[in-house]
């Protein structure tokens, strides 16, 4: 499994990538390489990435063509043929649907969703906590005292909020996720830019006249990154979680976008009649997904931490 | 501070969009029994000025009514939390008693497989979305098993005024499986706190001064090592206190336990504004004098943490 990773990832990096900078990525990679756990874990999650981009392509069946389902099928136990003779590997929920096509569609909407969150709050945050660690002094405070009043309260709870005020829909989400998430790296990224902004290579960049533009993001900002790195992945899979929460709870996703939490929601109510299955696999699904994530971010954090070096 | 974002949430709160007249009124209603509707909710002022009537009603209590039940908004909520508050005290209790031993002895003996085996499972624990676990103990003790009831909270005692359920074997039966529900990731975070405090303070000069004094091992762990762990553990647990209340949405939501959580979740899909609100002004309440109660903690816990600090 090692042997796979490296080939996929070294030649299309190193071929832009200076000599040295090779280095360091070989070491990288030997360092993330060392625990197996990490790299199953991280085979597991291009697995899942390839079957959220492809999902229309693999899935046995697309769960939106009317055409395809036939409800006369609803709630048939895993395993259980259909009439055309194609068999329902997880077996079908209410309406009928093949369960794996159905979660590998809401693979791509709940990774989506939480992938474009993550992103978007990503670069907020790292402006944001740049910037107030450049700049120092009044606006500093001011963010630094909005980061910390935001922080003092539950995640779940903002986004609760949020969504009662804006309402459902793949874009609400997105936004509540946002607003979530961007203290997070806010706080993280100024913290790492008010060390490194001591250091002497800002002093000369600001000696050389570099508009404050091109010091923050040509100099502090690739500085700050590893950190960023480790804190986005964990991310990632608290917004993927926090997201099929609300689809659960039936303030998240609408009916036409059914995300992993979507899906588990919809079982629920033949969960007490005995049938498991409609809530059972998208959780494990969901379980799989943060799971790798969560490893991944773990061996990302001892490999890049400085302190942890061997 | 406090009141600044008081009122900007409640600012917020009161804009909700979404007209509740859609949903609240007879469709079958003609024109005119729709407006008188209206009127009778207090709906027909501009925003401004149902805003100030709310600001003005809000300083003496009053949040107005209802628009689905009828009453007024803060008695249903306060009705409410005496459920959730049992609910949340009744998970805490759950993850110290479960994680601080478990803490102590991955911490301990980090090396054996028993301690590799609840580390894992801590990693589990923060993975694993709430109420989804929730679902899962359902079927597996309700419907499989039959042991313990799927929903609501059962039979309650009255004591002074409030409902109490874990008094009785039947409360104590439905409390069970919603308290370790979410009680699940707070033993994750338990186990992993009380593992690295544990491993730390066994280092110290004084674990090892106790043991060079001869003092039997269990008095070494119960009161050296113990003791100094629990302060920074204490402290995270009692600012998770809030966090509990707020994930109490999810469980109640899943075992139908009808605290406030549940009754927010209701409120939103019915659109029903004073409630929302309401619910909003007193979780932010409960919030911040959560925040001040461990901030004085620290200080009373930890001499080196003094008030003044914290306030430059």
């Amino acid at each position: 499994m090692s042997v796979s990773t490296k080939t996929e990832t070294i030649p299309e990096l190193s071929a832009e990538a200076a000599p040295e900078v090779e280095t360091t990525l070989r070491r990288f990679l030997s360092d993330f390489t060392e625990n197996k756990v990490a790299v199953a874990a991280f085979v597991v999650f291009i697995g899942i990435v390839f079957i959220a981009i492809f999902a229309p392509l693999i899935s046995p069946q697309n769960p939106f063509d009317l055409a395809e389902i036939d409800i006369l099928e609803g709630r048939l136990p895993p395993k259980s043929e259909s009439i055309s003779g194609t068999t329902f590997w997880l077996g079908t929920d209410d309406q009928g649907r093949d369960m794996l096509s159905a979660i590998f569609y809401g693979l791509r909407t709940s990774l989506g969703v939480g992938a474009m969150s993550g992103f978007i709050a990503l670069c907020l945050g790292t402006c944001i906590g740049l910037t107030a660690a450049y700049f120092g002094g009044r606006i500093d405070s001011i963010v630094m005292r909005l980061v910390d009043l935001q922080l003092s309260f539950p995640a779940i709870l903002i986004a609760l909020v949020l969504l009662a005020i804006l309402g459902k829909g793949v874009d609400k989400i997105i936004v509540a996720l946002i607003a979530v998430q961007w203290a997070y790296y806010a706080r993280t990224v100024r913290a790492s830019a008010l060390v490194e902004r001591r250091k002497d290579y800002i002093e000369a960049a600001q000696c050389l006249a570099f508009s404050n533009r091109r010091i923050l993001f040509r100099h502090l900002m690739p500085n700050v990154l590893p950190p960023l790195i480790v804190v986005g992945t964990v991310q990632v899979a608290h917004a993927i979680l926090l997201e099929s929460t609300l689809s659960f709870l039936g303030i998240g996703l609408p009916v036409t976008e059914p995300s992993l939490g979507l899906l588990i929601a919809n079982g629920f109510e033949y969960m007490l009649s005995g049938k498991y299955w409609i809530s059972f696999f998208p959780g494990v699904a969901l379980l799989i997904t943060v799971v790798s994530i969560n490893l991944v971010g773990d061996q990302l954090r001892d490999v890049l931490n400085p302190r942890l070096r061997r | 501070m406090v009141i600044v974002a008081m009122s900007v949430i409640v600012f917020f709160g009161v804009m909700v969009i979404g007209n509740p007249v859609d949903i609240l009124i007879n469709p079958e209603f003609d024109q005119e029994e729709m407006e008188r509707a209206i009127k009778a909710l207090g709906l027909d002022l501009p925003m401004w000025q149902q805003y100030l009537l709310f600001v003005k009603n809000a300083f003496q209590g009053d949040f107005g009514k209802s628009f689905v039940f009828g009453e007024p908004a803060l008695k249903l909520i306060i009705q409410r939390v005496p459920a959730t508050l049992e609910l949340a005290f009744t998970a805490l209790i759950l993850s110290i008693l479960i994680g601080i031993p478990l803490g102590l002895f991955a911490g301990l003996k980090p090396d054996a497989p028993v301690s590799k085996t609840i580390m894992g499972g801590s990693i589990l624990g923060f993975s694993l979305p709430t109420f989804w676990v929730g679902i899962m103990m359902m079927m597996i003790f309700a419907v499989m098993l039959g042991v313990l009831p799927a929903t609501g909270r059962g039979q309650t005692v009255t004591i002074m005024g409030l409902k109490i359920s874990f008094l009785t074997w039947d409360g104590l039966k439905h409390l069970l499986m919603p308290a370790i529900n979410l009680a699940l990731l707070k033993i994750s975070l338990v186990i992993r706190l009380t593992r690295a405090g544990t491993r730390e303070v066994v280092l110290q000069d004084y674990v090892k001064f106790a043991r060079a004094k001869g003092l039997s091992n269990r008095r070494v762990i119960l009161v050296h090592v113990l003791k100094n762990i629990l302060i920074p553990v204490v402290t995270v647990i009692g600012l998770e206190l809030g966090n509990l209340i707020a994930f109490s949405v999810v469980t109640e939501t899943v075992f139908a336990w009808p605290g406030m959580g549940k009754l927010i979740i209701d409120s939103i899909q019915l659109l029903d504004r004073p409630i929302i609100v309401a619910y909003l002004i007193i979780i932010v309440f409960m919030f911040v004098t959560i925040n001040l109660v461990v901030d004085i903690l620290y200080s009373v816990l930890d001499p080196r943490v003094r008030l003044q600090d914290v306030k430059s």
